[in-house]
């Protein structure tokens, strides 16, 4: 087909508008557009989900490592052969990035250097060979050599037809190689150790895992760059991990993430094609990174934020509940009206926290205004009354079964008094037969109490 | 020790393992009779969990020889289940408990084969024997300690072999686990299966097992409870190590005078 090709020639043409540039974009009236487009997104997909292995081994550097393994490679190759077929600088870069796998395998094995800085000293030296040979090749007088430098941050728009077809048979491949051995991967992901026990050839598999980590790193070299290409194999499994625990939701996630951004890079480097197209590939993963560490359903951190929240405000409602009954059982279950002062004089809190929440327990119908100040309703005496108890009881748990003092026992009793469950209030009621006090004397209230002072209360 | 004419389901033969130069066991042997439960039992550090890895081949042994039912490991595998210790494990892992009891149906199976009908069937009944199944769509790290317990001897019930080896199984468990594992090891034992446990509870060792093996750094006693479960035993092991031995071992390792020796 033609060599090489760029959309709109910036210099010839009038600058055309954003706009305009999209429209013609998505119209692929250029056919290498779709083409393009449509390599990136098999990249995104393959890296994501191959980069996903690696983060469950928690080998999440080992992709950085052989990217700029590769780099030496790919010059070298060059060198070599003076061309730039896709095929001969793929397998100068599979091989310089496979030497670099091994050092950073030998290394730990053999040495007393630990994998952290066998991977570091690797990584380093591959990549400052490749830029000795790149500026030594910028110097040299040789055709095709202007593109080369490309590589470390990616150029989408600069792909040719050849660059594409081979990525689209790689990335075609690794994602066959991952559903056939789907199943073997996650189990020595899992437990590597169980895997041998079985009698698995782990290695074998490690090696292929290996293989289609560097082979999918080395065809993303044109789209990503070197430097950034770690960012496309962890960021999507580290932002589909925010929203499921199923491994295989988490690769179908993880793909959709990676094919997100590889569409939106894509993009950009055709409307500004100086632009390269790693930055913005890896800016458009971390955003949505960012956006589901914060709205994840279930793990992000403002569903975090909320609950702690909510938390703080029972435990406080409870506090007061409690706080109102221990006064109540001191005017031996005579008066039940206090104001906001008697509450501070057992229990610190300030005033304004109190308010509202008191504010709040009167909605709920759990308190009522009175002449003092407030009184339980019917409710409000049930839940306080039984809050006592599973403090008391737990006490008494603590001081039989633990040998705490009763000194002890008070402070943790604050804390589990607002989770015990009815369940757990049963177990303990069990376990604790003939406890009609707690360490401290007080009576601990009955299960029935509740109808009784309900009447009284009314 | 074993009268019938079938080879013991474990025999190890001088078997030496070292830790970079330290020497973590030294010359030990034994052979494990069949149908019984037996635990390995000895001070942190004795090399109980060493001693289980290198019989599996986990770890690399400097010396010694490690048969199953007479013949190498590799020609025993689908007899042969291990469950590692629980630490080891990332439970994070994005996976849900029955998959991963059916892991346990992977030595059967081939290159890409996923588990089928009969296996799913399989590790169904190891659920429900440890009383896991109402677990089985539960994510693994929403478990208890002990539940993560029972998932993994669920994994090595649904191996269905006749060997098993546990990594201490039962180190934080609660009650409940605890008694489930007793009831699974009287199932097992009832079949004619041989248990072998790393154990650290000195207090249960003589209840849960039929044979102990005592060791540290190197073999103290082997043999049926009532025999070697003795004040002398537990002071051998527990009493520490010989230090000149240990160090000279270690040197011993670390100038490869034993390579040296045999080139001679």
């Amino acid at each position: 087909m033609m060599e090489g090709f760029t959309l709109l020639d910036p210099l010839t043409l009038s600058p055309p508008s954003t706009w305009q540039l999209l429209f013609e974009f998505w119209q692929f009236n250029d056919m290498n557009v779709l083409w393009v487009l449509m390599g990136s997104i098999l990249l995104g997909v393959s890296a994501s989900v191959i980069g996903s292995f690696a983060f469950l081994r928690r080998r999440s550097l080992i992709g950085d490592a052989l990217a700029h393994a590769a780099l030496p490679g790919v010059m070298m190759a060059f060198l070599l052969f003076h061309t730039r077929d896709p095929l001969v600088m793929f397998l100068g870069a599979v091989t310089s990035s496979f030497i670099g796998f091994f050092i950073i395998d030998w290394l730990p094995k053999n040495t007393k250097i630990k994998p952290d800085a066998a991977l570091a000293i690797t990584l380093s030296f591959f990549f400052a060979l490749g830029l000795m040979l790149l500026s030594f090749i910028q110097g040299m007088e040789v055709e095709n050599k202007s593109g080369l430098d490309k590589i470390l941050f990616g150029q989408a728009a600069a792909m040719t037809q050849e660059d594409i077809t081979l990525l689209m048979y790689v990335t075609i491949f690794i994602l066959i190689a991952v559903v056939l051995f789907f199943q073997k991967f996650r189990l020595i992901a899992f437990n590597t150790n169980f895997a041998r026990s079985l009698g698995m050839a782990v290695n074998r598999y490690e090696l292929l895992l290996a293989l289609l980590i560097v082979m999918s790193v080395v065809v993303g070299l044109q789209l990503v760059g070197v430097v950034l290409m770690a960012a496309v194999l962890l960021t999507p499994i580290a932002t589909a991990r925010m929203w499921s625990d199923e491994l295989r939701n988490i690769l179908f996630l993880a793909g959709a993430v990676g094919a997100i951004s590889a569409i939106i890079s894509t993009q950009i480097s055709y409307l500004a094609p100086a632009m390269p197209t790693g930055p913005w590939m890896v800016v458009s993963l971390s955003s949505l990174f960012f956006l589901s560490l914060l709205f994840a359903p279930k793990k992000g951190l403002v569903k975090r934020y909320l609950m702690q929240r909510q938390l703080r405000q029972k435990v406080l409602e409870e506090n007061i509940l409690r706080t109102l009954y221990k006064l109540w059982e001191r005017s031996q279950f005579e008066q039940n009206d206090f104001n906001i002062s008697d509450i501070q004089a057992l229990r610190a809190m300030s005033t304004l926290n109190l308010r509202k929440a008191l504010k709040q327990l009167c909605r709920r119908d759990l308190l009522k205004e009175s002449a003092r100040g407030f009184r339980l309703t019917e409710n409000g005496l049930e839940q306080a009354t039984q809050l006592t108890r599973r403090h008391r009881l737990w006490e008494n748990y603590l001081n039989e079964h633990l040998e705490l003092s009763p000194d002890q026992v008070h402070s943790q009793a604050e804390r589990i008094e607002h989770i015990l469950t009815l369940e757990q209030e049963k177990q303990l009621e069990e376990e604790l037969k003939d406890s009609r006090k707690d360490p401290h004397g007080n009576r601990i209230p009955d299960a029935q109490v509740r109808t009784q002072t309900g009447s009284k209360s009314t | 020790m074993n009268k019938s004419n079938r080879p013991s389901p474990i025999k190890v033969q001088n078997l030496s393992m070292r830790y970079h130069h330290k020497p973590v066991l030294t010359d030990v042997s034994f052979e494990i009779p069949e149908g019984k439960t037996i635990a390995i039992v000895g001070p942190n550090g004795a090399g109980k969990s060493t001693l289980l890895k290198g019989m599996m081949g986990l770890e690399p042994l400097i010396e010694g020889n490690v048969s199953f039912f007479g013949e190498p490991l590799a020609q025993k595998r689908l007899s042969t289940a291990y469950v590692p210790q629980r630490e080891e494990i990332d439970w994070d892992f994005p996976i849900s408990v029955m998959d991963v009891v059916l892991m346990g149906r992977h030595g059967q199976l081939k290159l890409w084969q996923r588990p089928g009908k009969l296996d799913k069937e399989i590790a169904e009944q190891a659920l429900k024997d440890l009383q896991m199944w109402d677990f089985r769509d539960r994510q693994i790290s929403q478990l208890s300690g002990g539940q993560q317990q029972r998932v993994f001897l669920a994994r090595a019930l649904a191996q269905q072999a006749s060997l098993y080896l546990m990594d201490e199984p039962f180190a934080g468990v609660d009650v409940a686990t605890e008694k489930a594992i007793i009831e699974l090891f009287k199932t097992l034992k009832a079949q004619g299966k041989t248990i072998v446990c790393v154990h650290h509870d000195l207090n249960t060792v003589g209840e849960y097992f039929d044979w102990i093996i005592f060791i540290n750094a190197r073999l103290v006693a082997a043999g049926p409870v009532e025999e070697v479960l003795t004040k002398d035993n537990l002071q051998k092991a527990y009493g520490g190590r010989l230090s000149l031995l240990n160090d000279l071992t270690e040197e011993m390792y670390r100038t490869r005078i034993n390579q040296a020796h045999e080139s001679d």
